[in-house]
């Protein structure tokens, strides 16, 4: 349980950060909070030939409102971002999500854009993220490009992102002033603070009449990516939305997962579960949409 | 894979030595600075035991690395006691309400307890719960563990 020798570089820019990861062809890799690359170093399930770590570099860390849209730096640590004012009141989904994350005790130190970057399956930010139609900025030796959420996971902790680029930050765009939204996020963990066995993120708008605009609801731990349910927000948007109509929306959920068996929980279990938590979420969404 | 120099506050007291990159702070904590009081459960993060408080707010020393900790302050569980050595207030309340069995989870039971209680002199049940969420005791012994930290928040409220 002891890492591996690596080298490691204290990078002072971001263009430091790319200049390694280019040059390290895949044999250089960025720590920031550590929580889940540690881990991984000490089990030696990553050898890399150096580690670069970004927690120095200033520009990389905070939350700015720029526009219409919140935008979370990579390094802010998941407590920094649950703690924070903007993040409760204007993206109340995420500061549910994080309220799941581990504990305080990672959460110090975890950072937003790691989990991101780790892409856990069942993991609960990235969950959230793709909920809200989020993207995030990468920076390679090229350039900076933009990935959507629905295109940014690949398989089980596989995104994306390449070797040679670093997660930069990550954009939230926010509805309109008079938008009645409401959300909600549940899970079954085996204990507190445990990654997700099923988490479903939902959110609902509603207009001044009561019809559902907009509906998402997006499903991890049941596939090898977390994934929206395409068909569900369908049925739901353009009308009134009550439990009966959620009940006989979430009847497409099963055709849109193909969850696996492990030491975790069946394959039949979690789709089972995966319809009680989308139920729970989106009635929770529905009820505080029609409250706001 | 040179050793690095770094600059750290464990305790109150400023420390300065090299360390290879791939050291955990927990080892380094342990075998560069014989604070043994730290304990190395799982060394991945799960079991809380290496729990100590990096610029006052509680973390796992084994998911990080030395070199990180360079510039910053640390309190390990040695850090609680008195002046003298003697046990702080916390540490009284676990031995008065029999808060630990064979004491392998102790110091970071008691680190996560000092985070709440700075923060929190009042902490329900609840929050106590969650603030030792993070720690396993392989004993099963939550419940003395909670009223160890119960009984450390009453004497540190009248003590003032």
């Amino acid at each position: 349980m002891k890492a591996a020798k690596f080298d490691y570089v204290l990078a002072e820019s971001i263009d430091q950060v790319v200049d390694i990861l280019d040059r390290g062809d895949g044999d250089a890799i960025v720590i920031a909070g550590g929580q889940t690359l540690m881990p991984m170093l000490s089990m030696r399930l990553a050898r890399p030939a150096t580690v670069v770590d970004i927690n120095k570099i200033a520009e990389l860390s905070g939350i700015d409102v720029a526009g219409d849209e919140i935008v979370i730096k990579a390094c802010t640590r998941q407590a920094a971002a649950l703690a924070s004012a903007e993040v409760q009141t204007r993206l109340p989904l995420l500061a549910k999500a994080i309220a799941y994350v581990g504990h305080q005790q990672t959460r110090n130190r975890g950072t937003v854009g790691g989990s991101l970057s780790h892409a856990d399956p069942a993991s609960e930010i990235p969950l959230a993220a793709l909920a809200m139609d989020a993207w995030v900025s990468l920076r390679g030796a090229s350039g900076t490009r933009r990935v959507a959420m629905a295109d940014y996971f690949l398989g089980p902790m596989m995104t994306a992102r390449a070797d040679n680029e670093v997660l930069l930050s990550v954009h939230f765009p926010l509805p309109g002033p008079d938008s009645r939204i409401g959300t909600g996020f549940h899970e079954v963990s085996e204990r507190r603070g445990d990654f997700a066995v099923v988490a479903a993120a939902a959110l609902v708008q509603l207009d001044g009449d009561g019809i559902c605009g907009h509906a998402a609801l997006a499903i991890g731990g049941a596939d090898s990516v977390p994934l929206r349910m395409a068909a569900v927000e369908e049925a739901l948007c353009g009308s009134k939305v009550d439990r009966d109509k959620i009940q006989s929306a979430l009847g497409e959920i099963d055709d849109a997962l193909t969850p696996g068996d492990d030491q975790h929980a069946s394959a039949a279990y979690r789709r089972r579960v995966a319809a009680v938590l989308a139920e729970r979420a989106l009635m929770e969404a529905l009820s505080e949409a029609e409250n706001a | 894979m040179h050793k690095r120099e770094i600059s750290l506050t464990v305790n109150g007291k400023v420390h300065e030595l090299a360390v290879e990159p791939r050291l955990s702070l927990s080892d380094m904590l342990r075998d560069e600075l014989r604070l043994s009081g730290t304990h190395i459960g799982c060394e991945h993060g799960v079991c809380g035991a290496c729990s100590i408080l990096l610029d006052g707010v509680p973390v796992r020393s084994c998911l990080m690395l030395a070199v990180q900790a360079d510039g910053h302050e640390i309190t390990t569980v040695e850090g609680l006691s008195n002046e003298d050595r003697s046990p702080g207030i916390l540490q009284e309340a676990f031995q008065d309400a029999h808060g630990m069995q064979c004491g392998y989870c102790t110091p970071g039971m008691l680190i996560s307890a000092q985070a709440l209680l700075t923060a929190n002199a009042d902490p329900s049940l609840e929050e106590i719960k969650d603030a030792i969420g993070g720690n396993l005791c392989r004993c099963t012994g939550y419940t003395q563990i909670i009223e160890s930290i119960q009984l450390a928040a009453s004497r540190l409220r009248e003590a003032g």
